[in-house]
C-alpha cells in the first residue's frame, strides 16, 4: 500500500515538474500529433499516385505527377515539424533537469550540517548527476512518446467499436491481462530497480572517498587491495543491476506475447464471425454480423491499437529506472532542512558580543552526550579559549555557538537574546571563523580570499594577504591574484592555504571571533609574523579560541577547561595556576 | 571506441548466442503479419474454421517462441553488458589509482570521478540498448531492402540511391556530434566539482552564509551544463528527421520513376504498392537506428574519456642499478632539484645523507620544500636532476611494490575512510590483532581507541569527521609504523599532539622501532629536536644542517624558530 502511494506520488511530482512547462510541453503534443498526421497523409497521396500509374488507360502522368509532388511536400514539412519537436523536447527535457539540479543544490544548502557529516559526498554527486541525467533521458525520449500513443489508442478503440463489438470483447480479456501482469511485475520489480541505484550510489560514495586518497594508497602501494574493495562494490552494484535487467526483461515481450495472442484471437474469431455472417446465420443487423472488409480493418486497427502498447511495455524499464533515480533524488529535497527561523526571529542590528552559554547540554546521538551542563559568559571584546584533551567537546561548543547543532537543553544568548530566536543568517554573520580544516574552492586567489566580504576592493584584499603573510607567495605565483586554485593541486601548501584562509577572515567585519586551530598548519615563525595582524583583528571583538600553544591561551581573559564534557575548571591563566588542577599540571608538563 | 571491442571481445560468444536466439525470436515475430495477411487473403475464403483455428494456432505458437527468444536474448544481453562494464570499471578505477601524481592533477578529481560513474554509464547504456534494439533494426532493414531488390532490381536501385547521402549525413553529424558530447561532460565535471566542494566546505558556507553565493555559483555550472546538452540535442535532434526525410525521398522518387516504368512495361502497378509497404517497415526500422546512432555519439565521447585515462602511459619505469648495499648512506639525496610547474625550483641542490636507523628532521617555513623532499623519496614526482638512493641503489632501480614496502607513511592530508579502526591502521594490508595494538601503542593512540564504543571494531565516519584531530593523526600514525617498515615519513604529521604525547610517540619510535629510519616533517622545534640530523629549509635551499644544538649554534633562523616555541608548548 505504502508502496503503491509512493509510487502514485513519485509520478505526480514528476508530473508536476512537466505541467510547470506546460506552453512546452503542450507544443511538444501538438507537433508529434501533426508530424503524424503529416506523414500519414504520404501514403494517401502515394496510394493515388499508384492508381493514377495503374490507370487501365495508361498512365496519368499529371496525376502522378501532382500527386509525387504532394508527397515531397507531406515528408518535408514532416520532416520539419519532427525536428522542431525534437528541439522542443530537448528544451522541455533541459529546463526541467536544470531545475531538478537547481533545486536539488539549494536544498543541499539549507541541510543541516549534520547531514553532510553522516552522508557520502560520492552518494550525493551520484544523485545530482547520474540520477538526475536518468530522469532526463527517460523524459526527453518516452514522454511524448507515451502521451502521443494514448491518442492513438484511443483512437483506434473507437474505430474498432464501431466495426465489430463482440471482437472488442477479446481485448476486455487480454487488455486488463497486460494491465495486471504489467501491474504484478512492476511491483515485484520496483524495490530491484530501487536496489541498484541505491547500489550505485554507494560505489560513487566509495569511489569519491578513495580518489580523495589517491596519495596515501600510492604511498603504501595498496592500489590493488583498494581496488579489489571497489570491485567488491561493483559486482554488489552490477548484480544489483543484472538482477533488475533479468527479472525487468520478461515485462516487455511478455505484454507482447499478450498483445499477439490477442491478434490471432482476433484473427481467429474474426473469421468465424464472418465464415457464420456469409452462411446467413447473422443478420446484417446483428452486432455479430462482420464483413470480409470488416474483419481486415478490425485487424488493422488492432495491430494500431496494439503497437503503442508494446512500446510501452518494453521502455517500462526505463520508466522503472528513472522512478527510482527521482525517489532519491526527491529524498534529498524531502530531507529536513535546518529548522526555519522562528516567525519572530530578531535581526540583530548592532552586535557587542555579549554571549552566555547557559546550562547547555548536547550530543550528537541521544545515547552519547558529549557536553553536559555547561555554562560560560563571554563580556564584549573578551577572549574565551577552550582548552582540554582531544575528544572533550571543544569543537562541539563552536558548533553550537554557531547553531550548526541545537542545543538539546539549555540555552544560547547573544545580546541577552536566546539564539533560536535571532534569524540564522544574522547570528552567524556575527562571527568570523577559521577552522584547521582549510576550504578552499575553484577560483582565482582573488576570489578565495574576498569571499569574506564580496564587496571589498582589490586594495583591501592585498592588504589582508599581507597582514597574513601570504602576499608574496601569492605574488610569486604565475598570474598574481588571478591564479586559478585547484582543488588538490600541487601549488599550494597546507600552511599555504590556511594563510589565504587567515587572509579571508582579516577581510571580515564581524563583532565576533572563532579560532579553531587556526595556525595548526602555519610555521611557528609565520605563525609569530601574523601574530601582530591576529591581535589587531582580535581587539575589540569577542574571541574563542582553541588552540594548542599556551601561548597563545594564558593571555585569555578565560580559560575554560573542558573535561569529559564539563567545564572543569575556568578563570584566567594565573588564577589557573594557582588553583593547581589539570591546566596547571599541563603547563607545567612543557618545562618538565 | 577501439578499446570497447577488446572489452567486448571475452563475450563474443556469448554475445553470438544470444545475437542468434534474438534473430530467431524476431523472425518468429516478423511471420505474424504474414501469417494473418494468409488468414485474412487465403484461409478466411475456404469458410473453413478448422484452418482458421489451425494457422490461429501456429500464430500463437510464432508469438510464443518470440516472447521466449526476447527474454532469453534479453537476458543473455544483461549479463553481458553488465560483466563488460564490470570489468571496464574496474580497470578504469585501478588505473585511476595507478596514476602518477602530476597525472591525477592533470585529470582533477572530480572529472576523474565523472568517469568512472556518468561515463561508464554512458558506454554501459550503449552496449545494453544495441544488443536490445540493434537486432531487429537491421534485420528489417536488410530483408527489406533484399526482398525489394527481388522484387524490382530497378526500383531497388533508386531507393539504394538515398543511401549516400545518409550515409554522409551519419559521418558529418557525428563528427560534429562527438565533440558537443565531451563538452557536455566537461560541463558535468564542473558540476561535479562545485557539488564536491559544497559538500566539503558546508561549515563555511554556513559560518558567512554564503547560500546565495554558492547557488550562484552552483547555477553557472547547472546553466553552463544545460547550454552543452542543449545543443549537443539541438544537433542530434536532427538526425532522425534528416533520416526519415532522405528514406521518404526515395520512396517518392520510386513513385515517380515508376510510373514511367510501368508505362513502358518493366514493373506492375502491384510491385509498386508492395514496394511502398516495405518501405514503410524500412524507414521504421531507420527510426530506431537512428536512435542508436544518437546513442552511440553519445558513447563515444564518454569512451573517449574512458580511455583517455586508460592509454594514459605509465611513468614509472625501473632502470638497472646494481649497488651493493649502503647501509651507512642508507637514505641519500645527491644534488636534487626539482620544480612542480617548471617555474621556479620548490627544491634546489639538495644533499643529504642517513644512515639506516637514523633519524632526520626536516623543519621550515610553510611552503618551503619539506614536503616535496618526502614526495621525491616516495618517487611521488620524479627529481629534475640529482639522484636519490636508498640501501646504495637509484631509487628508480626499484619496483613499484619494492619501493612502497619499505615506507610507513603519514601524510599531510590525512586520508582516512568509513571502516573500522582496525581496517583504517592496517589499510589492507594483512596484520595481525597484535601488531595492530602494538601500532596503536607506539602512535599513543590506545587509549582513545579503548574508550570508543567498540573498540578497535568501532567504525569511522567517512573522511574521520567524527574524530579529532589529534585523533585522526594518531590512526594515521599508527598506520604508518604498523608494519615495522624501513623507512618511517611524518610529515606534519603530528602537529596535534600535545607536548608531552609527542615526547611519548618519539620515544616509542626509538625504543620500539630502532631499525627504522625515521623522517620527520615538522614545524615543531620539539617534534625534530632529538634527531640526528635537521635539515633547515628555506624557499627550497638548505640553509642550516646539524644536530639541534649545533643548529642553535650555526642557524640564526633555527634559533629564532626554536625561541618562539619555547615555553610555548602545545597542548591537545
Amino acid at each position: 500500500m505504502t508502496e503503491k502511494k509512493n509510487t502514485k506520488g513519485i509520478l505526480l511530482r514528476l508530473g508536476k515538474y512537466v505541467l510547470r512547462e506546460w506552453p512546452l510541453f503542450l507544443s511538444a503534443v501538438l507537433f508529434t500529433l501533426l508530424s503524424n498526421q503529416l506523414s500519414l497523409l504520404g501514403p494517401k497521396y502515394s496510394g493515388a499516385a499508384i492508381d493514377a500509374i495503374g490507370l487501365s488507360g495508361g498512365t496519368d502522368f499529371s496525376a502522378v505527377r501532382e500527386n509525387v509532388i504532394k508527397m515531397a511536400v507531406c515528408y518535408a514539412i514532416s520532416a520539419v515539424l519532427a525536428y522542431f519537436l525534437a528541439v522542443i523536447m530537448v528544451h522541455l527535457s533541459q529546463r526541467i533537469v536544470y531545475a531538478m539540479r537547481k533545486q536539488l543544490f539549494e536544498k543541499l544548502n539549507t541541510l543541516p550540517v549534520g547531514y553532510f557529516d553522516t552522508h557520502p559526498t560520492g552518494d550525493i554527486i551520484s544523485r545530482i548527476s547520474y540520477d538526475i541525467d536518468t530522469i532526463n533521458s527517460s523524459l526527453s525520449h518516452d514522454l511524448v512518446q507515451v502521451m502521443t500513443s494514448v491518442y492513438t489508442v484511443i483512437g483506434s478503440l473507437v474505430f474498432m467499436w464501431n466495426i465489430s463489438k463482440p471482437m472488442i470483447l477479446i481485448f476486455a480479456f487480454t487488455v486488463p491481462a497486460s494491465i495486471l501482469f504489467t501491474r504484478y511485475r512492476s511491483k515485484k520489480v520496483r524495490p530491484l530497480f530501487s536496489e541498484r541505484s541505491k547500489k550505485l550510489g554507494e560505489l560513487n560514495g566509495f569511489a569519491e572517498e578513495m580518489l580523495s586518497g589517491t596519495r596515501s594508497i600510492e604511498a603504501y602501494g595498496k592500489q590493488d587491495v583498494i581496488s579489489g574493495r571497489f570491485n567488491e562494490r561493483n559486482e554488489t552494484a552490477m548484480e544489483a543491476y543484472y538482477r533488475a535487467e533479468y527479472y525487468g526483461a520478461t515485462l516487455g515481450p511478455s505484454v507482447n506475447f499478450i498483445n499477439n495472442l490477442s491478434m490471432s484471437l482476433v484473427a481467429m474469431l474474426g473469421g468465424i464471425l464472418y465464415m457464420l455472417s456469409f452462411g446467413g446465420k447473422f443478420e446484417e443487423t446483428s452486432i455479430f454480423f462482420i464483413t470480409l472488409g470488416g474483419v481486415a480493418q478490425f485487424v488493422q486497427y488492432s495491430r494500431k491499437f496494439a503497437g503503442p502498447i508494446n512500446e510501452f511495455a518494453n521502455i517500462l524499464h526505463e520508466f522503472q529506472s528513472a522512478f527510482s533515480a527521482a525517489e532519491r533524488v526527491f529524498r534529498i529535497i524531502d530531507e529536513e532542512p535546518e529548522p526555519a527561523d522562528a516567525q519572530d526571529a530578531q535581526s540583530l542590528e548592532h552586535v557587542e558580543g555579549f554571549v552566555e552559554v547557559d546550562d547547555v547540554s548536547f550530543g550528537y546521538t541521544p545515547e552519547k552526550p558529549i557536553l553536559k551542563n555547561v555554562s560560560v559568559t563571554a563580556k564584549p571584546g573578551k577572549t574565551i579559549a577552550i582548552v582540554g584533551p582531544t575528544g572533550a567537546g571543544k569543537t562541539t561548543i563552536i558548533n553550537l555557538l554557531m547553531r550548526f547543532y541545537d542545543v538539546d537543553s539549555g540555552e544560547i544568548r547573544l545580546e541577552g537574546i536566546p539564539a533560536k530566536e535571532i534569524k540564522r543568517k544574522d547570528l552567524r554573520k556575527a562571527f568570523t571563523m577559521v577552522l584547521q580544516d582549510t576550504w578552499l574552492f575553484h577560483g582565482t586567489v582573488f576570489e578565495n580570499i574576498v569571499y569574506g566580504r564580496e564587496n571589498a576592493t582589490f586594495e583591501e584584499v592585498k592588504a589582508a594577504a599581507k597582514a597574513a603573510r601570504i602576499d608574496k607567495y601569492i605574488e610569486s605565483l604565475p598570474d598574481g591574484y588571478n591564479t586559478v586554485l585547484s582543488d588538490d593541486g600541487v601549488n599550494i601548501s597546507k600552511g599555504q592555504r590556511q594563510l589565504i584562509t587567515i587572509a579571508r577572515a582579516f577581510l571580515s567585519d564581524a563583532p565576533m571571533l572563532i579560532l579553531d586551530e587556526a595556525t595548526s598548519n602555519v610555521d611557528s615563525r609565520t605563525e609569530i609574523k601574523i601574530q601582530e595582524a591576529m591581535n589587531e583583528l582580535m581587539k575589540g571583538r569577542t574571541c574563542f579560541v582553541i588552540a594548542h600553544r599556551l601561548s597563545t591561551i594564558q593571555n585569555a581573559d578565560n580559560i575554560l577547561v573542558v573535561l569529559d564534557g564539563k567545564i572543569a575548571e575556568q578563570g584566567t591563566h594565573e588564577e589557573l595556576m594557582k588553583a593547581g588542577g589539570f591546566y596547571s599540571s599541563l603547563y607545567n608538563s612543557q618545562f618538565a | 571506441m577501439k578499446f570497447l571491442l577488446t572489452y567486448l571481445k571475452p563475450f563474443r560468444n556469448r554475445m553470438a548466442v544470444g545475437f542468434s536466439i534474438k534473430v530467431a525470436g524476431t523472425v518468429a515475430e516478423l511471420f505474424l503479419p504474414y501469417i494473418l495477411t494468409h488468414i485474412l487473403d487465403n484461409v478466411i475464403g475456404t469458410l473453413r474454421v478448422e484452418k482458421v483455428i489451425f494457422w490461429g494456432v501456429v500464430m500463437i505458437i510464432c508469438a510464443a517462441a518470440a516472447c521466449a527468444g526476447n527474454i532469453i536474448a534479453n537476458r543473455m544481453a544483461a549479463k553481458t553488458s553488465k560483466d563488460f562494464s564490470k570489468k571496464m570499471r574496474k580497470d578504469l578505477f585501478e588505473k585511476t589509482l595507478y596514476l602518477s601524481a602530476s597525472d591525477t592533477d592533470r585529470f582533477t578529481i572530480p572529472s576523474l570521478e565523472s568517469r568512472i560513474t556518468t561515463d561508464t554509464y554512458n558506454v554501459h547504456n550503449f552496449v545494453s540498448m544495441m544488443q536490445r534494439m540493434g537486432v531487429r533494426a537491421p534485420i528489417l532493414l536488410i530483408g527489406g531492402l533484399s526482398i525489394s531488390f527481388f522484387m524490382d532490381a530497378n526500383l531497388a536501385l533508386v531507393m539504394l540511391a538515398t543511401l549516400p547521402f545518409i550515409f554522409i549525413t551519419v559521418y558529418s553529424i557525428s563528427k560534429n556530434g562527438v565533440p558537443l558530447y565531451s563538452k557536455v561532460q566537461k560541463s558535468v565535471d564542473n558540476m561535479v566539482r562545485v557539488v564536491r566542494e559544497d559538500t566539503q566546505g558546508i561549515r563555511v558556507i554556513k559560518a558567512l552564509s554564503k547560500n546565495d553565493y554558492e547557488n550562484r555559483r552552483y547555477d553557472a555550472v547547472n546553466l553552463e551544463l544545460s547550454k552543452e546538452e542543449r545543443k549537443a540535442g539541438t544537433i542530434m535532434g536532427s538526425v532522425n528527421p534528416i533520416m526519415t526525410l532522405l528514406m521518404n525521398l526515395g520512396i517518392t522518387a520510386v513513385v515517380a520513376i515508376s510510373a514511367f516504368t510501368v508505362a513502358k512495361g518493366i514493373s506492375t502497378p502491384a510491385t509498386v504498392i508492395a514496394f511502398v509497404q516495405y518501405f514503410t517497415l524500412i524507414s521504421m526500422a531507420m527510426m530506431v537506428i537512428s536512435r542508436i546512432f544518437v546513442m552511440y555519439t553519445k558513447c563515444a565521447a564518454s569512451a573517449n574519456r574512458i580511455a583517455e585515462v586508460l592509454e594514459t602511459p605509465d611513468s614509472f619505469f625501473v632502470t638497472e642499478d646494481d649497488s651493493p648495499a649502503d647501509e651507512e648512506k642508507f637514505i641519500s639525496f645527491e644534488n636534487v632539484s626539482f620544480s612542480y610547474l617548471g617555474k621556479k625550483n620548490n627544491l634546489e641542490n639538495l644533499s643529504v645523507s642517513v644512515p639506516k636507523g637514523g633519524t632526520l628532521g626536516i623543519i621550515g617555513a610553510t611552503g618551503s620544500g619539506k614536503s616535496t623532499f618526502a614526495k621525491l623519496l616516495m618517487r611521488s614526482y620524479e627529481a629534475d636532476s640529482g639522484k636519490i638512493k636508498i640501501a646504495g641503489r637509484d631509487i628508480s632501480s626499484y619496483s613499484r611494490k619494492e619501493l612502497t614496502a619499505m615506507f610507513g607513511v603519514a601524510l599531510q592530508n590525512d586520508f582516512l575512510y568509513a571502516d573500522t579502526v582496525r581496517e583504517n591502521i592496517a589499510f589492507g594490508r594483512e596484520l595481525s590483532d597484535d601488531e595492530i595494538r602494538r601500532a596503536a601503542k607506539i602512535a599513543q593512540a590506545e587509549e582513545f581507541i579503548e574508550a570508543l564504543p567498540e573498540k578497535y571494531d568501532h567504525v569511522i565516519a567517512p573522511k574521520g569527521t567524527n574524530l579529532s584531530g589529534g585523533q585522526r593523526q594518531r590512526l594515521l600514525i599508527a598506520r604508518a609504523v604498523a608494519a615495522k617498515p624501513d623507512i618511517i615519513i611524518l610529515d606534519d604529521s603530528s602537529s596535534a599532539l600535545d607536548y608531552k604525547t609527542d615526547a611519548a610517540l618519539r620515544k616509542a619510535l626509538d625504543t620500539e622501532l630502532s631499525g627504522s629510519t625515521v623522517i620527520t616533517v615538522a614545524q615543531r622545534v620539539s617534534s625534530v629536536k632529538n634527531c640526528g640530523l635537521i635539515l633547515v629549509l628555506d624557499n627550497g635551499k638548505v640553509i642550516g644542517r646539524g644536530t639541534h644544538e649545533e643548529l642553535l649554534e650555526t642557524c640564526p633562523e633555527y634559533k629564532e624558530i626554536s625561541d618562539s616555541q619555547m615555553g610555548g608548548a602545545f597542548i591537545d
